[in-house]
């Protein structure tokens, strides 16, 4: 689904990532986790192609990213669900309309029962006219989650998800991503948690991938 | 051609995606309506010195003048021996001498209309038009000069040339003018739009980031911008015609100068300014959010 051939990254003539070969097959469920500045969310980025790897190739579904158009890579990112960091809304449209924007922008219209039952999903049924800077930062962790799969995306990749919720919140997060991968969703989680992780174990079946020195290493055996 | 309508009738929901853009649309509207209004005064004077050029080139281009220079015993023989002579000239449709009253009325504008004509040395004029075919302007010289040496014949071409080449300047002047104004506005457009754009610099990063394409984002900003253009110059248009229909009738100052404004189907050239301000702004703002696209992954 996601390959990763000898790729390397860096800013401004360095190297952060370098000599990264792996494979994320489908349905499968990672986390990724590393230090601060590690490279987690550079590997993400590299994944739905908002950045280019400066050797090596990447190939997602298939098509390798160096060479797909503007538009090709907007059509990719419509089969993949990214949970931002900083979550990344349009903060002068309501909740619901934020959610339904992956399908606004490929012109199609949200059902509005299914939107209704994506918020409820997420728990956010009563927050679907709530402009986004109004909401908690767990709302808004949700709210990401609920508009990275509202186009039921092949794959989910997930930058800190967990970044500003309390434990209780993460446990909640977790859950629903969990409950994605059950229903076949690929799952990359970039965290540096660790008991994010751990409690992970008692539910799915996950490997960790992990950054050091610039390259992922599968960090052990299955969760 | 449905898809290229697309880009005006737009989509609701798309239009909403890009938050209100504010003081630069105000700005295009505004920029629209006065570059509008001032297009209308260069396509007016534009038109109007293409038809003044037209005017003076056909009212001098088919008459001719003969002056004719004697002692005022001799004058009526000579007048006679030019009238002979022209009526045996090829080329030369009727002609006849002016009497004392016309020559009084054609020198009334700068001595007054008391001039005592027939006790001044004024020379006898007369006047010939040409027919269709056109006299040998040269030939009728040389005979001239051979048997009425006090004769001079001018054939308005002294007159006419700076005149028309005046006129025919103007006319250029007005053309550049609406180049100019069209460049103006377009570059007036593209500031504006991309003023837009990089205050929206956040909306585009995350709409990429969630699959819309380069098309679908700019759509939003040139339905914007190429609907307030349109808006905008549609004003000025209509304020200008109006300005142009009420500048002062010129006639009673000689006529000289007079057809300034528009006049019959003249009228409906400034109805093409709007759509054009419009595909100005079209391309203007298309060109700017590409170009601002391009710089997000």
């Amino acid at each position: 689904m996601i390959e990763f051939q000898d790729v390397a990254h860096g800013y401004g003539g360095g190297r952060l990532l370098s000599d990264m070969t792996l494979s994320l097959p489908p349905g499968s469920f990672h986390f990724l986790t590393g230090p601060s500045g590690a490279g987690k969310s550079t590997f993400l980025k590299l994944c739905y192609g908002e950045l280019s790897p400066v050797a090596g190739r990447i190939s997602v579904f298939g098509q390798t990213i160096a060479g797909m158009s503007r538009d090709d890579i907007a059509r990719l990112r419509r089969r993949i669900g990214v949970v931002h960091q900083d979550c990344q809304f349009l903060d002068h449209l309501p909740l619901a309309e934020n959610v339904a924007l992956p399908l606004t922008v490929s012109n199609r219209a949200a059902n509005p029962t299914e939107l209704d039952e994506l918020l409820a999903w997420v728990g956010l049924s009563g927050q679907a006219a709530s402009l986004p800077p109004s909401l908690s930062g767990g709302e808004r962790q949700r709210a990401a989650l609920a508009r990275a799969v509202i186009t039921s995306p092949e794959v989910l990749l997930a930058d800190e998800p967990t970044g500003n919720l309390d434990w209780e919140m993460s446990l909640r997060l977790l859950t629903l991503l969990v409950e994605l991968n059950r229903m076949g969703t690929a799952i990359l989680v970039a965290t540096h948690d660790m008991n994010l992780i751990r409690a992970a174990k008692a539910q799915v079946s996950a490997r960790v991938l992990r950054i050091r020195g610039g390259q992922v290493q599968v960090a052990g055996a299955e969760l | 051609m449905k898809r290229r309508l697309a880009w005006l009738t737009g989509d609701a929901r798309a239009d909403r995606v890009v938050p209100p853009t504010g003081a630069p649309a105000r700005l295009t509207l505004l920029t629209s309506a006065a570059m509008a209004f001032l297009a209308v005064f260069a396509l007016t004077l534009s038109l109007a010195t293409g038809r003044l050029a037209e005017r003076w080139s056909q009212a001098l281009a088919d008459g001719a003048t003969i002056r004719i220079s004697a002692p005022p015993e001799q004058m009526a023989a000579q007048t006679k021996v030019v009238l002979d002579i022209l009526a045996v000239t090829p080329g030369v449709a009727s002609a006849r001498a002016l009497d004392p009253a016309e020559t009084r009325a054609l020198l009334a504008p700068w001595f007054g209309p008391d001039l005592p004509v027939e006790s001044l040395p004024i020379p006898a004029l007369v006047e010939l038009r040409e027919d269709a075919a056109g006299l040998d302007a040269e030939g009728l010289r040389l005979r001239l000069a051979a048997e009425v040496p006090g004769a001079v014949f001018d054939d308005h071409a002294r007159w006419r040339r700076p005149l028309v080449e005046a006129a025919g300047r103007l006319r250029a002047l007005g053309l550049v003018s609406l180049a100019l104004i069209g460049g103006v506005a377009a570059a007036m457009v593209t500031l504006a739009a991309r003023a837009a754009l990089a205050a929206n610099g956040q909306v585009i990063r995350v709409l990429r980031l969630i699959g819309a394409r380069d098309a679908y984002i700019a759509r939003a900003f040139v339905r914007r911008f190429t609907l307030r253009a349109l808006a905008g110059a549609a004003a000025g248009t209509l304020a200008g015609m109006v300005a142009v229909a009420l500048l002062p009738n010129a006639d009673a100052a000689g006529g000289f100068l007079t057809g300034l404004g528009l006049s019959g189907t003249g009228w409906l050239w400034p109805l093409a300014i709007p759509p054009f301000a419009a595909i100005v702004a079209f391309w203007a703002t298309r060109a700017a959010a590409f170009r601002t696209l391009r710089e997000v992954q």
